[in-house]
């Protein structure tokens, strides 16, 4: 390690510590780390999300099925993975914005938009946003209108929510791969328009 | 139990910070990574039981990935799979030794593949049907969160059964159950607020309204 702060960190010490015992025990595997970490950091991602929106937006047909049957149509992209064992797509709309929490720790579909962020699992976020939601949104930079009708969903079971967002306007006849990129990821969990 | 990570709706935490890290510290990428892989008999449950377990003080200064650490090496402890004083001497410090109550009962197996489960009897409740969030305090692990409890709500889901965490974090089986999205009027919850809340809740959580 070479942050000075770091390495004087209890936490790293004793982390440096548990892994040591863990790999000398047989517990785990150093190549199952790494595969790991390399997974969730490389392989997985907010653009996983982004693909299954740009196709949503694009392919009407698609979008029904995704919203009837989430899993069966993340699917279709071969999509799916850890943290997703059964998703429910909700649909922005002019009149309805909905925003995903977890206030017990901090479920989040992994498969579709890697690890989350620190303000995701932070005691502010899952605290408040079951509670002042337009409060929440508004201090991260989402002023929602008073006439749009908020619905949060605490993800409580293993049920994972994804919030399918307004396509912008002009962006018709732009293709899939090129609406992706007009997808961000706190649009996704609903903290963005 | 009603434990200190059941924070939906309390006050104090503070405003919202636009901390987009994932990980702060190479630690915590080791303790993603440990939590993540080390074999040991267990589930999911019981490892959100055991963040939960924690003494609330730690709980509340570990940090994320802190409460992982603490976590994990809670369950290789009580598995006698390590040892704590060993711990503190490799890392030549005690000062992050994760302090916990004991669990009411650890798993005695590991689950093959996910959480959901096809069982041979219909949901109790129905799309549109108003129930109660039953109010109940179990000594283990729940997901039912207390700000739901007591309260007035909607089904507006029947999803498929799933695993039940109170009993499969505790090796009591895996008792598979019907969940529903159940949403709630944020003026019934709070008393103010003009939004919804839909929280997912087992069938045992729930009666007819």
């Amino acid at each position: 390690m070479t942050d000075h702060d770091h390495d004087h960190d209890p936490r790293a010490l004793r982390a440096e510590a548990l892994e040591a015992i863990l790999i000398e025990r047989g517990l785990v595997d150093p190549a199952v780390i790494d595969s790991t970490l390399d997974y969730f950091e490389n392989d997985l991602g907010p653009m996983l999300g982004a693909q299954v929106v740009a196709k949503a937006w694009a392919d009407p047909a698609f979008k029904r099925r995704l919203l009837d049957d989430g899993l069966g149509a993340i699917a279709e992209l071969g999509l799916g993975g850890p943290q997703v064992d059964h998703l429910v797509v909700v649909e922005n709309t002019p009149d309805v914005h909905n925003v995903v929490v977890c206030t017990l720790c901090s479920c989040y579909p992994w498969g579709l938009l890697g690890l989350p962020p620190a303000w995701y699992k932070s005691l502010a976020y899952r605290s408040r946003v079951v509670r002042e939601p337009r409060n929440v949104l508004a201090e991260m930079g989402c002023e929602l209108p008073d006439d749009i009708e908020v619905r949060v969903w605490d993800s409580s079971a293993e049920v994972r929510y994804f919030v399918l967002p307004e396509r912008p306007n002009g962006t018709d006849g732009l293709p899939e791969d090129v609406l992706a990129e007009h997808v961000h990821r706190d649009q996704m969990i609903g903290v963005a328009r | 139990m009603d434990g200190i990570h059941d924070i939906g709706g309390m006050d104090g935490f503070g405003r919202m910070a636009r901390d987009e890290s994932v990980f702060h510290a190479p630690w915590e990428r080791t303790a993603f990574a440990l939590a993540s892989s080390a074999r040991m008999v267990g589930n999911t449950d019981d490892f959100r039981h055991a963040i939960e377990r924690l003494d609330p003080a730690f709980y509340l200064g570990a940090d994320y990935y802190g409460r992982w650490l603490g976590a994990l090496e809670v369950r290789l402890r009580e598995r006698d799979l390590i040892d704590s004083d060993e711990v503190d001497r490799r890392a030549g410090s005690a000062a992050a030794r994760p302090r916990a109550i004991a669990s009411a009962g650890l798993p005695t197996a590991s689950p093959e593949g996910g959480p959901v489960r096809t069982i041979d009897r219909r949901p109790l409740y129905a799309v549109g049907q108003s129930v109660i969030a039953r109010d109940l305090h179990p000594v283990g692990h729940t997901r039912l969160p207390r700000y739901v409890r007591g309260h007035h709500g909607t089904i507006t889901r029947v999803h498929p059964a799933f695993v039940f965490p109170d009993t499969n974090a505790h090796g009591w089986g895996e008792d598979p159950q019907y969940v529903y999205a159940v949403q709630f009027a944020a003026s019934h919850l709070w008393g103010a607020g003009d939004h919804s809340v839909s929280v997912d809740l087992f069938e045992p959580y729930l009666e007819a309204a």
